[in-house]
């Protein structure tokens, strides 16, 4: 090693120094902990007792009342509508921008607002909008004299409240989807209209496969920040996951268990899973992406 | 698309507008919802049976003979004296109005009752006071700056070993950077809440500002991709000017990155800002509350009370509002940098 190397790696060590401690300290411990946690009785107060398979054994029970299967049937209830209709809305308000008309600018802070609204204040907003009596959805219904759910009360309508909530926050995704646009080249559209492309032909041939790869980071996001979903749920439902469990999602149902009935081992094993089921999920759709990603010039 | 919009330029404008419009329309109403609800009295919030929502608050005006009347009682300022409008105490000692002689039973009947443009502001007092208000956001923009501070420092020195410098195993390291990005937040926080219970940090801000001070992933990658665009030749002409590497970092390469910083500085105090999960569970104490924890408590607790919960959803939106337009370039080009480099 040469003196100009050796102080290299010296001075490469010391700036990332807190981030080493950090990631000692903040990640690897936690997560070796949490993989032991999760093979033992530990309620915090006394100190953890192996279990072996116990947590886990009880997690997969196949009883009726293991809400375990019923908090990730809801999670990915919500889950697979909320992400896709989330991207399909995300790309055509990004679409709509993308035209050359008097006042874009405008419109895209309207589009973008409501996702960097703090969610607790959104979600007390929401549950207002969403009043089965005065909220401002049914009142709205009913000068039609059209029909009016109960919305987040009502057991059939609560998944689906959540969902329409979601995509009110779309704007993070649309701003990213507008960026993609952007770097599209002029030429393929050229190109495509000296074909005869139609506008319908130049979206489908031309638009969307130079928006996959944005489609994916997007996908991918969604689909971590999806099977994650609590915040909303715990401020609407005030922690109870009401009714009758159809919205007691798999992060709300892990953190009562944690911490109001402080049965850590469980929780543990529930949070080893649920990461099993992140990784899979992406890895999955990482794989498949090589299929249906189109990478400019490639 | 340029072309086709010149072919047909008044019909695809029009029709581009028309669409803009809707949806935009659909986007703003809750937010308009919740400042028209915010300004309401509590008497107007809930809707009769097949009313049209309300969107502007208004007051009730009840005249009698022409006069403005303010309360229900006999005492009125506004009808003492007045001709043809006397008082009467009945038995039972119920004060009633008696108008031309004739004794009003229910207020409606002899009075005309008028809707004006009125904004009630006691929604927001009535929040501030049950809320603590001053102490939650003291709290709050506490925690706030000095994890914007703790984020700024650590995340670039770190991202500036990872782009700057070359040093075996960095790469290494920099994938465990991006590995962790997607880990999610339920893995570790049992331990952590455990290790913070065992050192006696529970109930204090230590939980919330502690880790920012060594490095987040998401802005150590952000910065990262920020620096790796800088000339190297910059930091080899100052070299051999006899700059060391920390005076490379803080002299070259910092004032160069401001719009990355400014990005790192503006999502993060933005995230804290309306960060739930953790305040929950690390904090204890109501007078430790942030804005967003109180808001839930105050939910949790006034279910619907819906003029003070709307104002304080308002006090809170608000901020990060106006932080938008402020830094709009800011944000734009910020969102754009992680998404696509990503």
């Amino acid at each position: 090693m040469t003196r100009r190397e050796r102080r290299n790696l010296v001075n490469g060590l010391l700036f990332a120094s807190p981030y080493i401690v950090g990631f000692l300290a903040f990640t690897l411990y936690p997560l070796a902990a949490t993989v032991y946690y999760s093979f033992c009785h530990y309620n915090v107060v006394t100190p953890p007792v192996w279990a072996g398979l116990d947590n886990y054994r009880e997690m997969f029970a196949l009883s009726g009342d293991n809400l375990f299967w019923k908090s990730l049937w809801n999670t990915l209830y919500f889950t697979v509508f909320s992400v896709p209709l989330g991207l399909a809305l995300a790309i055509g308000l990004a679409l709509l921008l993308n035209q050359k008309v008097f006042g874009i600018s405008a419109y895209r802070t309207i589009f973008f607002l409501p996702s960097i609204v703090p969610l607790v204040a959104s979600s007390v907003l929401w549950l207002w909008v969403l009043d089965p009596r005065s909220g401002l959805i049914n009142s709205t219904l009913a000068q039609f004299g059209l029909p009016q759910p109960g919305w987040i009360a009502d057991e059939y309508w609560s998944k689906p409240s959540l969902v329409l909530m979601s995509l009110w926050g779309v704007g993070g995704a649309m701003v990213i989807f507008l960026a993609g646009l952007a770097d599209v080249p002029e030429t393929l559209y050229e190109v495509a209209e000296l074909d005869g492309a139609g506008r319908f032909r130049k979206f489908w041939n031309v638009t969307l496969p130079m928006l996959t790869p944005t489609i994916l980071f997007n996908l991918v996001m969604g689909l971590i920040g999806a099977f994650q979903y609590f915040t909303q749920v715990f401020v609407m439902t005030a922690g109870r996951g009401t009714p009758n469990d159809t919205t007691m999602f798999y992060a709300l149902y892990l953190y009562k268990m944690a911490f109001n009935f402080l049965r850590m081992g469980y929780a543990s094993a529930m949070a080893c899973v649920l990461f099993l089921i992140i990784l899979a999920a992406t890895l999955a759709v990482l794989i498949s992406s090589k299929k249906w990603v189109h990478y400019y010039g490639d | 698309m340029a072309t086709s919009e010149y072919r047909h330029p008044f019909r695809v404008h029009w029709a581009a507008h028309l669409s803009l419009l809707l949806a935009s329309a659909l986007f703003i109403l809750p937010f308009l919802w919740m400042l028209s609800t915010s300004l309401k009295p509590e008497s107007r919030i809930f809707q009769k049976a097949g009313e049209a929502p309300q969107w502007i608050p208004s007051t009730d005006v009840r005249t009698v003979k022409g006069h403005n009347v303010v309360t229900y009682t006999g005492e009125d300022p506004a009808l003492k004296g007045k001709s043809g409008v006397d008082f009467k105490t009945l038995d039972n000692e119920q004060h009633v109005l008696v108008i031309d002689g004739k004794e009003v039973k229910a207020w409606t009947e002899e009075f005309e009752i008028r809707q004006r443009i009125g904004f009630h502001w006691e929604n927001y007092t009535q929040a501030f006071e049950r809320m603590d208000f001053i102490q939650n956001l003291r709290n709050t923009l506490f925690i706030c700056l000095t994890v914007v501070l703790g984020t700024v420092i650590s995340s670039s020195l770190v991202a500036y070993s990872f782009s700057r410098i070359e040093w075996p195993g960095r790469d290494v390291l920099f994938v465990a950077v991006l590995a962790t990005m997607m880990i999610p937040y339920e893995v570790t926080l049992i331990p952590l809440f455990v290790l913070y219970r065992n050192i006696g940090w529970t109930g204090t801000f230590l939980p919330l500002i502690v880790p920012a001070f060594f490095g987040v992933p998401f802005y150590i990658f952000l910065l990262r991709q920020f620096f790796m665009g800088i000339p190297q030749d910059l930091s080899a002409a100052a070299r051999i000017d006899g700059c060391n590497e920390f005076a490379i970092f803080w002299r070259i390469i910092l004032p160069l990155s401001k719009p990355a910083l400014a990005t790192t500085a503006l999502f993060q105090f933005l995230f804290e800002w309306g960060d739930f999960l953790n305040p929950l569970i690390f904090l204890q104490d109501d007078r430790q509350y942030t804005l967003a924890i109180a808001l839930q408590q105050f939910q949790s607790m006034h279910e619907s009370a819906w003029g003070p919960l709307m104002a304080m959803s308002t006090v809170i939106t608000i901020p990060v509002i106006v932080l938008f337009f402020l830094a709009q370039r800011t944000f734009i080009q910020g969102i754009t940098m992680t998404g696509l480099k990503g």
